[in-house]
């Protein structure tokens, strides 16, 4: 196949753009520097679609679609922002701060939380559904990291990282719906995980509280999961 | 005096931290002082919410039946309602109790066989409520506590007669 048989060319917010065919569009679009936000993706690891913040409307489509998981094609006329969308993200990051206990003002995270910055970006002052108040458990039994549920908004890229990259499996998801908790191995306390290699990828990746570093306050709890893109570029290279 | 606004400042269950940063806007103070006259605050000895206040910051959640009967008070006796600070627009930690209820926190603050005071002090409701659950607001201040620059922003625009939009401006904790 030719290289320009590889190449689509669409609309993002009325501007023509060209992009691979493998691209998705939040690929396509941040490489032209429009913004869309996003909560569950991180470079570096697999998309999965989880938390809706990317949703955009596509011409054509009967339903919003997640940029992040919807690849580009020949023709396709998306738009990134409207009222529409704008409101469904403010309905999305609602439901993520109702749904368990994110006190901002007493979290780790406090000024360094995706979660928190995403309601700042996207103007949310309060919300009007009703917080769950959930009963959740904190698992301190590592002696190196905490995992606190009550900050926990279910992104899974503890078990992406842990899976993909580190290669120990030792994070996964049981129950469903809002019931879901990230656990170590088969809910095992994560200090007895016999799989965990206390590497601390999951709690770099993490973009709010619930997973934490112990004996860290203030600026020393900001995360840094710049190191991804780098550690796959690293990888790629010794495998040729 | 006729062209200065009333203003009123309330305090339900929070930490107090909103009213420092209150006066944390130092000298500015004194500017908006001819601009408005405190009419109820903790800050000042009235002690009879006025039967008209042009704008009212409430700080704190809705915790108990005091808190209740207060805002509810406030809000038909207000222009613009004003919710300053985490508490009021989230519950924040004075909400962290709805998790367990009033009783078992009654019983972890006066353990064996103590006796949690019933008379002389108002009942705690079942849960802590954001402000807006319980009475319309017009205006949310997000922060643990909200700055001094955000809360003189908040002033001075309504004095100018416009809206705040805080949006994209203050965070939450």
């Amino acid at each position: 196949m030719s290289a320009e048989a590889n190449i689509r060319t669409l609309t993002i917010d009325e501007v023509d753009i060209s992009a691979r065919a493998d691209e998705t569009i939040l690929e396509a679009a941040r490489e032209h520097n429009i913004d869309i936000p996003t909560l569950c993706h991180l470079e570096g690891l697999s998309e999965v679609g989880a938390c809706r913040l990317c949703l955009v409307e596509v011409k054509g489509a009967r339903r919003l679609l997640p940029a992040c998981v919807t690849r580009v094609e020949e023709g396709m006329e998306v738009t990134t922002h409207s009222a529409k969308i704008d409101r469904y993200r403010q309905m999305v990051l609602e439901l993520f701060f109702a749904e368990r206990n994110h006190v901002c003002s007493v979290c780790v995270a406090n000024g360094h939380c995706e979660l928190q910055s995403l309601a700042l970006r996207l103007g949310m002052t309060h919300v009007e559904l009703p917080y769950q108040y959930p009963q959740l458990p904190v698992d301190a039994s590592h002696p190196r990291f905490t995992v606190d549920h009550n900050r926990c908004v279910l992104c899974t890229r503890c078990v992406r990282v842990c899976g993909e990259v580190e290669g120990a499996n030792t994070w996964g998801v049981m129950g469903r719906g809002a019931q879901s908790l990230v656990i170590t191995d088969l809910k095992e306390p994560w200090g007895e995980s016999e799989t965990c290699t206390s590497c601390g990828k999951c709690v770099q990746v993490c973009p709010t509280g619930a997973l934490f570093e112990k004996n860290r306050a203030g600026t020393k709890t900001a995360k840094h999961p710049e190191f991804l893109p780098y550690l796959r570029i690293m990888r790629e290279g010794e495998q040729r | 005096m006729s062209d200065t606004k009333t203003l009123a400042t309330v305090w339900l269950d929070g930490c107090s931290g909103c009213h420092m940063s209150l006066l944390d806007m130092d000298e500015r103070l004194i500017e908006l002082s001819s601009q408005f006259t405190l009419v109820y605050s903790p800050l000042v000895d009235q002690k009879v919410f006025p039967e008209h206040v042009d704008v009212t910051l409430v700080e704190g959640a809705v915790a108990s039946e005091d808190d209740l009967k207060k805002v509810r008070k406030i809000r038909d006796h207000t222009g613009v309602l004003v919710s300053l600070g985490d508490c009021a627009l989230t519950g924040n930690v004075s909400a962290m109790r709805n998790r367990f209820g009033p009783e078992p926190v009654l019983l972890r603050v006066y353990p064996d066989g103590q006796k949690a005071p019933s008379t002389g002090v108002p009942a705690l409701l079942d849960r802590v409520r954001p402000v807006h659950e319980v009475v319309p607001v017009d205006v949310f201040v997000p922060g643990c506590p909200p700055s001094a620059d955000t809360i003189y922003q908040v002033l001075t625009e309504l004095l100018a007669g416009r809206v705040p939009t805080l949006e994209g401006v203050a965070h939450f904790g």
